[in-house]
């Protein structure tokens, strides 16, 4: 998703796991499907949907607590699985989010220890580690430097595979890089969406085009 | 030199004098108190009961009086100030109700503590019949705390970055688990700073004991909540009350004592919290420490201000 600043990007993707049910007074209209099933329906449970569509913020937000405890903390309050299968979804989340060889002699370390860079795959590894079927990053690497950056957004690339994921970015390049699927919003409006080769060739509305060229935003 | 270079020297000589006024009265005060109370202080005086009229002996069943006061109260008001302040910060709705509380809350916070020891005098000695006793004294020390623990732990809590909450919560937490394994734990170094600060005010305080638990004599320790309990600030001010000549019976050994006492507790109070506060490296980069670090320094005046208004 992009759009300029204040255009309703990120109120978008906090619908999708239900993160706007924290802001009093908030109404939603409408209805979002996941796997048939409207999250938004009285009888869901905003804290099963949040389980299953995993989030990671603008700035790198670990817990006060070490590296493993942060791992964990998605499985651990689900209190359903044993030490052993926390350990092992834990090595695994921390694989795939590429970090395991550069933490797995001090697993048990603060997480504030860590570079910033390093500090948001971990909060990857955190959300990844419920196994979410979708995963959402609001602004991931915008408070990153630029090599910290490129491993992430070769990060998602290897993770699209195996999970959904739904990326805000300011950055144009970084949507035409990584992503299959571009939507583009302005003044709090979907004004076009369709696949990122087609939109940034051709794109339908003249506002679409005139924010990729640069013309404003 | 220029004006202003004058002017910046001239300001900055001025906030010295203050510095160096204030400092020379508490070493004044300190030295008057030391002068003629160290000599006194011994083994004995700390272990010992007052003999021959309290002219004499030591002053051990106020020492541990204190100690069992202090230690009650603190055990009832912060488990009830910690909870009180986590519904105050996570679930207070509706919005006019909280307001109310928090103002009787600060009300709580400025009433003189004579009012404390009328009030515990009332409600706890008479009405509920618990006659003087550490238990009423307890009480109304712990009543007297709860502001002051209530109002630390909820700032603290709401010094916990938003970002932490959010984290929590989008990882599928419900609320009470973020307020138990985020909000609580990244908050407890300031609440326990909040809890030290009222420990070291319920200690010192006489006016709210006077009626409630102390006794101006007693050679045996207390066996049981139930009995009334020799305490220190109130044994410095019977010993003061008790002659003609006030002036020249100044417990001197006592206060000497109690000066000492209030250092070691200054100095493990501002040991345990900056070894608490600041657990784990600190690599500068983002990390919530350096920021959150800050309100241990200037949360304190809010603190003191209360502390003014004591008797």
């Amino acid at each position: 998703m992009i759009g300029p600043s204040g255009c309703g990007k990120s109120s978008l993707l906090r619908c999708f796991n239900r993160m706007n049910d924290l802001i009093p007074d908030t109404r939603v209209k409408g209805k979002i499907l996941l796997d048939d099933v409207d999250i938004y329906d009285p009888k869901a449970r905003p804290t099963d949907i949040r389980a299953r569509v995993g989030m990671v913020f603008q700035k790198p937000n670990p817990f006060p607590k070490s590296i493993f405890a942060n791992v964990a903390y998605g499985l651990s309050i689900q209190g359903k699985f044993s030490r052993s299968e926390i350990s092992q979804r834990v090595e695994k989340s921390l694989r795939d989010a590429w970090l395991w060889d550069e933490v797995k002699d001090r697993l048990s370390s603060p997480a504030m220890s860590l570079s910033g860079g390093q500090q948001q795959r971990l909060c990857i590894a955190r959300a990844l580690a419920n196994q979410p079927r979708i995963l959402l990053l609001d602004e991931p690497t915008s408070a990153l430097d630029p090599q910290s950056t490129a491993k992430i957004e070769e990060l998602c690339l290897a993770l699209k595979d195996q999970v959904t994921i739904l990326i805000v970015t300011h950055n144009i390049a970084q949507a035409g890089r990584i992503s299959d699927y571009t939507a583009f919003m302005y003044l709090g409006e979907l004004v076009e969406f369709d696949q990122t080769s087609q939109m940034f060739t051709v794109p339908k509305d003249s506002r679409t085009e005139a924010y990729l060229t640069g013309v404003f935003g | 030199m220029t004006r202003r270079e004058l002017k910046n020297k001239a300001g900055q000589g001025l906030l010295a004098l203050m510095l160096l006024i204030t400092a020379a009265l508490l070493l004044i005060f300190l030295f008057s108190i030391f002068k003629r109370g160290l000599g006194v202080i011994s083994w004995e005086f700390v272990t010992q009961p007052p003999r021959n009229g309290m002219t004499a002996g030591g002053i051990f069943p106020a020492i541990v009086g204190t100690f069992w006061l202090t230690l009650l109260s603190i055990l009832i008001a912060l488990p009830l100030g910690i909870l009180c302040a986590v519904y105050l910060h996570s679930y207070g709705r509706p919005r006019w109700f909280m307001r109310a509380v928090k103002v009787a809350i600060d009300t709580l916070a400025g009433i003189p503590s004579i009012i404390y020891g009328l009030f515990g005098m009332a409600l706890f000695v008479n009405m509920l019949g618990m006659d003087v006793s550490m238990l009423a004294g307890s009480l109304t020390l712990a009543v007297l705390a709860l502001p002051l623990i209530i109002n630390a732990s909820e700032e603290a809590m709401r010094g916990v970055p938003k970002d932490f909450i959010e984290a929590s919560i989008a990882l599928g937490a419900t609320q009470r688990q973020t307020i138990l394994r985020v909000i609580l734990p990244t908050a407890l170094p300031n609440i326990l700073t909040g809890a030290i600060i009222s420990i070291g005010r319920v200690a010192g305080e006489t006016a709210p004991i006077m009626f409630t638990a102390a006794t101006f004599y007693s050679r045996r320790l207390p066996r049981s909540v139930t009995d009334e309990v020799m305490a220190l600030p109130y044994h410095i001010f019977a010993l003061m009350t008790e002659g003609s000549k006030g002036a020249q019976q100044v417990p001197s050994p006592t206060e000497a004592l109690w000066c000492c006492f209030c250092w070691c507790w200054e100095f493990h109070r501002r040991q345990s919290s900056s070894a608490i506060g600041s657990g784990g490296p600190d690599n500068g980069k983002d990390s919530y420490l350096r920021t959150e670090a800050q309100p241990l320094v200037w949360r304190q005046p809010r603190i003191t201000r209360y502390r003014s208004l004591s008797l």
